[in-house]
């Protein structure tokens, strides 16, 4: 019996088909080529979150009396105009009204930091202005003052487009957001890319896969009952993979805010969101 | 701290149906929950809201630990005068707050 003739006899029928079926041309590109097969979503066809609600968490979110982000907006407003500090100083003092001299800043952020010589948050820009102009100690990520005050200067952006970053010394950040956004990662071994990008619009456990647009940050979460920024949010999915997370304010987590960000440009930012 | 937002129409007709929405802060700990070493943690609801038109109760709603962190509550009742609608929520731990609206009603 030649070796050919011992082979065939070894081999089930079930076996020899599925062989078949691997070798055909397309599926073998495809086993070849699944790291690359996010697809970014075209322009036109970004849709924010908002969409993707039911009707009652849609209207809590239109009506400013119905939303329970105003009161962190309200709160925010309050700690805006109080004076904190060493140097004794309120964000008023030096940058007056919040709704002339912050409106678009949260729709151009993060941004890139001279000093810093990489990109912050609008969290981490917080806390550099207290430190340096306030003397006034950082305030801790998802306490409820920073939660405030981020979502009150979100507010003031709302309506407006996210900018699209210009600046050039933000190109590496936003490739470095970009490779953290598609590749595989936890015990669950899936990118933000596979869902995001490739199934939005599809089911995950009877809930809508959105794009994952950070257009309504901080967002008030059902899920939370309260408010929360975008890095917790990116924290829930990741530790959603079976992953290790970034600590709150990791440059990981900064990088990936920025390509978000670019992601969405042009889109319009809600801030309050409400998700569910 | 902002602790009450209430919704009520400036101006109304006499007679008219008007929509009255309300939404407090209020974290509204169930008293299930249990913290991450076991320990249970105690309840801390809103237990009652009351809404009274020119001081005449038009609205009363017993809450319980079903109902979700920052209660919104709204209602439909008819202008009839021009006056103030008062709104009071009472709760564990001696929570107690109010707030009140004017309201314009032309004939």
């Amino acid at each position: 019996m030649g070796k050919a003739k011992r082979a065939h006899h070894l081999t089930s029928t079930w076996a020899r088909r599925a062989l078949r079926a691997f070798a055909h041309p397309t599926l073998l590109l495809l086993a070849l080529c699944n790291f690359a097969l996010a697809t970014e979503i075209p322009l036109d066809q970004r849709r924010s979150g908002y969409e993707d609600l039911g009707r009652d968490t849609k209207a809590m979110q239109d009506d400013d009396t119905a939303n329970p982000a105003t009161f962190g907006v309200l709160d925010g407003e309050a700690i805006w105009n109080s004076k904190v500090g060493s140097a004794n100083k309120s964000c008023a003092d030096c940058h007056g009204d919040a709704a002339q001299s912050m409106k678009g800043v949260a729709a151009r952020y993060p941004a890139f930091d001279a000093r810093e010589g990489r990109p912050v948050d609008l969290e981490q820009r917080i806390n550099l202005e207290r430190r340096d102009r306030q003397g006034a100690p950082p305030l801790k990520y998802e306490s409820h003052e920073l939660l405030a005050l981020t979502v009150y200067l979100g507010r003031q952006s709302r309506g407006m487009p996210i900018a699209e970053a210009t600046d050039p010394r933000l190109a590496p950040f936003i490739a470095q957001g970009r490779a953290l956004f598609e590749q595989r990662q936890g015990q669950i071994n899936m990118s933000c890319a596979q869902c995001h990008d490739d199934s939005w619009g599809k089911k995950l456990a009877g809930n809508v896969v959105p794009q994952a647009h950070p257009t309504g940050y901080p967002i008030y979460r059902l899920e939370w009952q309260g408010l929360g920024s975008l890095q917790r949010r990116l924290r829930n999915c990741i530790v959603g993979m079976r992953a290790e997370g970034y600590e709150f304010g990791a440059p990981d987590y900064v990088a990936l805010e920025l390509f978000l960000m670019q992601r969405a440009r042009g889109m319009t930012i809600e801030t309050p969101g409400v998700r569910p | 701290m902002a602790r009450a937002l209430i919704n009520v129409p400036q101006k109304a007709t006499r007679g008219q149906v008007i929509e009255i929405k309300t939404l407090i802060s209020h974290i509204m700990e169930t008293g299930f929950r249990h913290d991450n070493v076991g320990k249970p943690i105690p309840r801390n609801i809103i237990t009652g809201f009351v809404a009274r038109y020119n001081g005449e109760e038009i609205f009363r709603a017993d809450l319980f630990p079903a109902i979700a962190a920052n209660p919104f509550v709204s209602f439909h009742t008819v202008a009839t005068e021009s006056g103030t609608i008062d709104f009071e929520w009472t709760g564990d731990n001696g929570f107690h707050e109010t707030g009140s609206a004017k309201i314009t009603v032309e004939s």
